[in-house]
């Protein structure tokens, strides 16, 4: 915390007290919550934020992976690597082995970006988890920017958005039935400039494609995607070698890069700053499918 | 200083040291609020292209005949359709003195509830007139809610300057009206400027068409306007979250209070009292993550950590011997009903959360209902329906550990919940705990 004499706190450090605040209630009203960690980095910030909230005690409940298998290499690293530095339960929630079993088919496009839901909402039954703290803000698209704190989901892990509730004060409803869960957004109020911010200041670290590197990509629709083994080219698209980065970090197949010589957080803050394009819309094909996209995923009980 | 134009939130240091105001606002059908809201995202940059791109696309395959900013703001398939805004809607943007996060709430009626969602965290309140239409029912209610949420800061937009004229007599007959209104609901802050949100007049900088005005633009007003004062640093209220017992070999023996301070400045050495219980002991240290602090005070969230061993737990509150809120179970509050299912009724029970406690409660009188707009009492109402607010007296089943709301908005504050829907279906702000 820095404070100065006039007892007045900096956005960053606002930001975080109310993160800490939303994550203690969470702990201290709810059963079984779990924290869904990615290995992006608003979900890196929130584990950090759960480690300062019950520090010197561990972070008191379990992080889960809905693994799409459609991963970067070097996040799986990470999120590994970050696992077991706190020493945390991670829980893997798989497409692939719920496709293996026929739980979910494979969609025309190859984009697993509907078919996890059933995935998240399969592991959330099985382990009779009822609090789901995941990363997303409002800044990031118009349909979570009318997101509450703490998110009813019925037994379906459906949302209703006409039907909310109100949230007044700091005082957070987290009563629900068996079946039902909350799903809880500890960032809502942060942009992903503040984000980056809280990375620098913190100095913490992050999968390196968050920095520039030199990737084999090819462009589609104004977006360059990583050739991987997710992703090919069409006929007539010509990879090439380009200097990216990632803003951000979702399924290999759907996530693309953007040019960029930022290879320092200091560099990609500027970048940042400066930037005219909203980060999902420079980076996720999934988005684009529709005007209402993410209100209707989110419907089904997607993030 | 004039603010010509606006840069982004800096990369260096001292963007990391901006505060943060958050603001809600409020206005008719179209006063211009969306418009409003476009022009502060646009001119401090804010706005992305691609946002503007899918607004100009929808706007156009719509027909509209210009681009209508409106739908930035209105997320929800059902809000575009039906061309309203259903929910309040957060929007962000920065300069490099502030963060300032908007609550965007409907000003319609049926949208009371919303409204005061909005201005119950808001340090400051934006309400919206237009100059050709001057005060109407919906500007006095909403500066009533503002009051009743008690928002420390009200500034009133007189918009659309342009279709009168950039009259100065206009502006200042609707400013008087305002003023004097304002003056009877006990508004300690407030500020009136005459805008054009179209045009941008007296917005990010004074207007060259309005040279009679000499006050500030309404973003160098948001800006610079003075909220560090607005918390109270007098009364130390530290609700008890959660009681952190780490479960390790390496820590033993430790016991912390983790909550975030509601009021007042805590500090290693002060003497404290615990309520309900009423021991006494004295704050060994006060903790966060990063290390212990010198002095902990709204809004952070820390750990408090006790010389004596004593019994606490979550819902318990921290404050001084001399220095207490009330402990009570007959609790007399303005209510704002927020349910349209049911209505409150006298005789009714509920589930209650205020600040980290909870209770049942039951409504043993309601003493009259107010109309919003004329703020007449109606003293034989045997109910409050949705959008509704009234004055009630409660009965918890536990004690209340609280303050007057005007003294206190964390510990003077509480939602009722439906038990049997677990719905919030109600706001309460406390007149009088005893
Ligand atoms: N001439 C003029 N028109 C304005 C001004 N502000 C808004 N409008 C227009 O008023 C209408 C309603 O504005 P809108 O922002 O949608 O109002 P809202 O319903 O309060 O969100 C639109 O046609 C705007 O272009 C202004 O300052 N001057
Ligand atoms: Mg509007």
């Amino acid at each position: 915390m820095t404070a100065t004499a006039a007892y007045q706190v900096s956005h960053l450090d606002a930001l975080e007290a109310e993160s800490i605040f939303v994550m203690r209630e969470v702990v201290a009203e709810m059963e079984r919550p779990v924290l869904l960690f990615s290995g992006g980095k608003d979900s890196i910030v929130m584990l950090r934020l759960a480690q300062k909230a019950f520090a010197p005690a561990n972070i008191p409940f379990p992080v889960m992976h809905v693994d799409t298998g459609h991963n970067f290499p070097e996040v799986l690293e990470y999120r590994d690597q970050r696992v077991a530095e706190l020493g945390l339960q991670l829980i893997v929630a798989s497409v692939p082995e719920a496709l293996t079993k026929g739980l979910v088919r494979e969609s025309a496009d190859g984009m697993r970006n509907r078919i996890q839901t059933p995935v998240l909402l399969d592991a959330v039954e099985k382990h009779r988890f009822d609090a789901l703290f995941g990363g997303a803000r409002r800044d990031e698209e118009k349909a979570r920017a009318k997101e509450r704190m703490f998110s009813f989901r019925d037994e379906f892990g459906q949302w209703d958005p006409k039907n909310q509730r109100p949230e007044l004060w700091a005082l957070y409803n987290g009563r629900h039935h068996p079946g039902e869960s909350i799903r809880v957004f500890p960032l809502s109020n942060w942009t992903e400039l503040d984000v980056w911010h809280y990375i620098a200041r913190e100095r913490i670290p992050l999968p390196s494609i968050y920095y520039a590197h030199q990737r084999e990509v090819i462009e589609r629709d104004g977006m360059l995607y990583a050739v991987n083994e997710f992703f090919r080219g069409r006929a007539g698209e010509q990879p090439f070698k380009a200097q990216v980065r990632y803003r951000t970090v979702g399924d290999a197949s759907c996530t693309a890069a953007v040019r960029s010589d930022a290879d320092t957080v200091e560099k990609v803050i500027e970048e940042v700053a400066a930037t005219r394009i909203t980060e999902r819309g420079a980076t996720r094909g999934d988005d684009r499918v529709s005007e209402a996209a993410m209100e209707d995923r989110k419907r089904e009980g997607y993030f | 200083m004039s603010v010509e134009t606006v840069a982004p939130a800096e990369a260096d240091a001292s963007a990391r040291q901006m505060d943060l105001l958050r603001f809600a606002t409020a206005g008719s059908v179209d006063d211009g609020k969306s418009t409003l809201i476009g022009r502060l995202l646009y001119d401090t940059k804010s706005l992305f292209t691609d946002q503007l791109a899918a607004v100009e696309a929808v706007s156009a395959a719509r027909g509209d005949e210009y681009t209508n900013l409106a739908l930035l703001t209105d997320g929800l398939r059902a809000e575009r359709e039906q061309g309203i805004t259903i929910d309040v809607a957060y929007r962000y943007f920065a300069t490099p003195r502030r963060k300032f996060i908007i609550a965007d709430t409907p000003g319609h009626i049926q949208y009371t509830r919303n409204m005061v969602t909005g201005a119950s965290t808001a340090d400051l309140a934006l309400i919206l007139v237009d100059a050709r239409k001057g005060l109407v029912e919906q500007s006095r209610r909403h500066a009533f809610l503002c009051s009743l949420l008690r928002v420390p800061h009200l500034v009133l937009c007189v918009n659309k300057m342009d279709l009168v004229d950039w009259s100065q007599e206009v502006f200042e007959q609707i400013a008087d009206e305002f003023t004097a209104f304002a003056a009877k609901l006990d508004v300690p802050d407030l500020t009136v400027v005459p805008i054009s949100a179209l045009q941008g007049d007296n917005i990010v900088s004074r207007s060259e068409n309005m040279p009679w005005y000499e006050g500030p633009s309404l973003l160098h007003h948001l800006e610079r306007v003075h909220i560090a004062s607005d918390r109270n640093l007098v009364d130390v209220r530290f609700p008890v979250q959660y009681v952190i017992r780490p479960q390790s070999t390496t820590v033993t023996d430790y016991r912390g209070y983790a909550g975030q301070v509601a009021s007042g400045v805590l500090k290693a050495g002060d003497e404290v009292m615990v309520l309900p219980s009423g021991f006494t002991s004295r704050i060994a240290a006060v903790e966060t993550a990063d290390g212990p602090v010198d002095e902990a005070f709204p809004p952070m969230s820390v750990t408090v950590r006790l010389a004596d061993e004593i019994d606490i737990s979550r819902g318990d509150m921290i404050c001084r011997p001399n220095n207490a809120p009330a402990v009570a179970q007959d609790i007399e509050a303005m209510i704002c009903w927020m349910d349209e299912t049911r209505p409150l009724q006298v005789g009714g029970r509920y589930a209650i959360k205020h600040t980290t406690r909870s209770a049942r409660a039951i409504v043993r009188g309601l003493h009259y209902r107010l109309d919003v707009n004329s703020l007449h009492r109606d003293e034989t109402a045997g109910e409050l329906k949705l959008n509704e607010i009234g004055r009630v007296r409660l009965r918890t089943t536990v004690p209340l550990l609280a303050d007057e709301y005007r003294r206190n908005r964390t510990t003077g504050g509480f939602v009722i919940i439906d038990e049997a829907t677990n719905r919030t279906v109600g706001a309460g702000m406390i007149v009088e705990a005893g």
